[in-house]
């Protein structure tokens, strides 16, 4: 799966976009794994850019709780930001709003993450 | 097929408190305020109006009915609903024996806990046959009614009681229902069962956690659940529950449930098991928000109809 992603000083925004649903719910895995990888203290923030995503199944849901367990035993920090009302519905429904960090924008979330971050979004 | 509730709640039966009631009450007369209720046609118009919904889920834990109008009933697990079932039975009038074939889903004690309670089983004449894959099926049945737990041996019940032990991917017909058993994700596993009669169909699947990195598990389940008129599922927690604090509790979300028949393409999608730390108000809105989240998710699925289940319900499929 192609996952785009950018970085903002110590920040890297990860862009998921279209539907994560079982059928592709681990190739999602695998291209999130290098980012989570370094979502450490002294190493990247990560910030999910869900401005894109049109929909998620739970499979894709259960690929999100997996990637904030592993930031959260890792110290580190994952932020979500820009859910679509319908995606936004689906975390409510799903009670997945009370597992994450969630911002209304990409600015607040990079702002969440450090201020060195918000700091490059803005003069970017 | 006719499916009735006489049990819906998981884990433990519960009751409704006298505050619950009271502000239950209140509701009602609010929503009486203005409306002309001089008489007694009048107050049951307003309350088949305005109190439609189920004022409450309750109460029992485990026990349906699947009726296809034959001289034999057919249970589904023996929870402390079944009191209630044996109960309406009882209130048919006297007839010198009756057949009661129970179909288990797994021994937990609040899917055995009627059985002590089940008034046919103290009527001689009466036989009943309860099946089930487990092994410990029968001892499982003996043990609750041995002292110091119940005052009762089992040995002593005056009803003919046998023990039949079923097998997956075997189609059986028990009181002229075919009967096909599903081995399910759960403490020392349970079994979901699949009814059919006369071109109708109804799942019975409680008590089952559902793993979603499983491709192949949930790709069995839908081919369980395929077309089905009714599904009772096991919606007992949130998504976001079963998959973190509750991961391996062995039950399941309304997400996942929604999701497993909207790709079965199932009819009748109906919340079963309720925790019982939910009350009535917190069912009702789980009920509200999965209906949202079939609507928002169907795609170029048929549409599914969404319930909840509870105690006296009664569906003619």
């Amino acid at each position: 799966m192609k996952l785009p992603s950018k970085r903002f000083a110590d920040a890297v925004v990860v862009a998921p976009a279209g539907r994560i649903d079982q059928s592709n719910a681990d190739a999602f895995k695998d291209a999130l794994a290098p980012h989570l990888e370094r979502c450490a203290p002294g190493e990247d923030r990560v910030v999910l850019d869900l401005t894109r995503l049109e929909y998620i199944s739970s499979a894709g849901l259960r690929i999100l709780m997996l990637a904030a367990k592993q930031c959260k035993t890792q110290g580190g920090t994952l932020v979500l930001a820009g859910l679509q009302p319908l995606v936004k519905e689906i975390f409510e429904i799903s009670r997945f709003t009370m597992v994450f960090d969630i911002t209304s924008s990409l600015r607040e979330a990079l702002a969440r993450a450090s201020s060195s971050a918000l700091t490059a979004f803005e003069t970017a | 097929m006719r499916v009735r509730f006489w049990g819906t709640r998981g884990s433990l039966p519960v009751a409704l408190t006298s505050d619950a009631v009271k502000r239950k009450v209140m509701g009602a007369l609010l929503k009486a305020i203005g409306k002309p209720l001089a008489t007694v046609e009048q107050v049951e118009a307003f309350v088949a109006q305005e109190l439609a919904a189920p004022q409450t889920y309750g109460g029992n834990s485990s026990c349906v009915q699947i009726d296809i109008g034959g001289d034999d009933y057919l249970l589904c697990d023996m929870g402390s609903g079944a009191r209630v079932f044996a109960n309406h039975v009882m209130t048919k009038g006297p007839k010198k024996s009756n057949t009661f074939h129970v179909v288990m889903s797994h021994m937990h004690w609040d899917h055995i806990m009627g059985f002590p309670f089940f008034v046919p089983a103290y009527i001689p004449g009466n036989t009943i046959i309860i099946y089930g894959c487990h092994e410990v099926l029968e001892s499982a049945f003996r043990r609750q009614h041995a002292a110091p737990s119940f005052p009762v041996e089992f040995a002593q019940l005056p009803a003919r009681i046998e023990f039949v032990r079923l097998e997956t991917g075997v189609t059986y017909d028990i009181a002229g229902v075919e009967v096909r058993a599903m081995r399910q994700r759960h403490g020392g596993d349970s079994y979901g069962y699949r009814f059919e009669h006369q071109g109708k169909a109804a799942v019975y699947s409680t008590d089952s956690e559902h793993k979603l990195e499983d491709s192949a598990e949930t790709d069995e389940f839908v081919e369980f659940f395929q077309d089905a008129d009714l599904v009772i599922f096991d919606a007992m927690y949130s998504l976001a529950d079963a998959t973190t604090v509750k991961e391996d509790w062995g039950h399941s979300s309304n997400v996942v449930g929604v999701e497993l028949c909207q790709r079965a393409r199932v009819k009748h999608f109906c919340m079963f098991h309720h925790d019982p730390f939910a009350d009535d108000d917190q069912l009702t809105a789980v009920l509200r928000d999965t209906r949202r989240f079939e609507e928002i998710t169907r795609g170029e699925h048929p549409p599914l109809e969404i319930s909840t289940a509870y105690d006296g319900m009664d569906l003619v499929l």
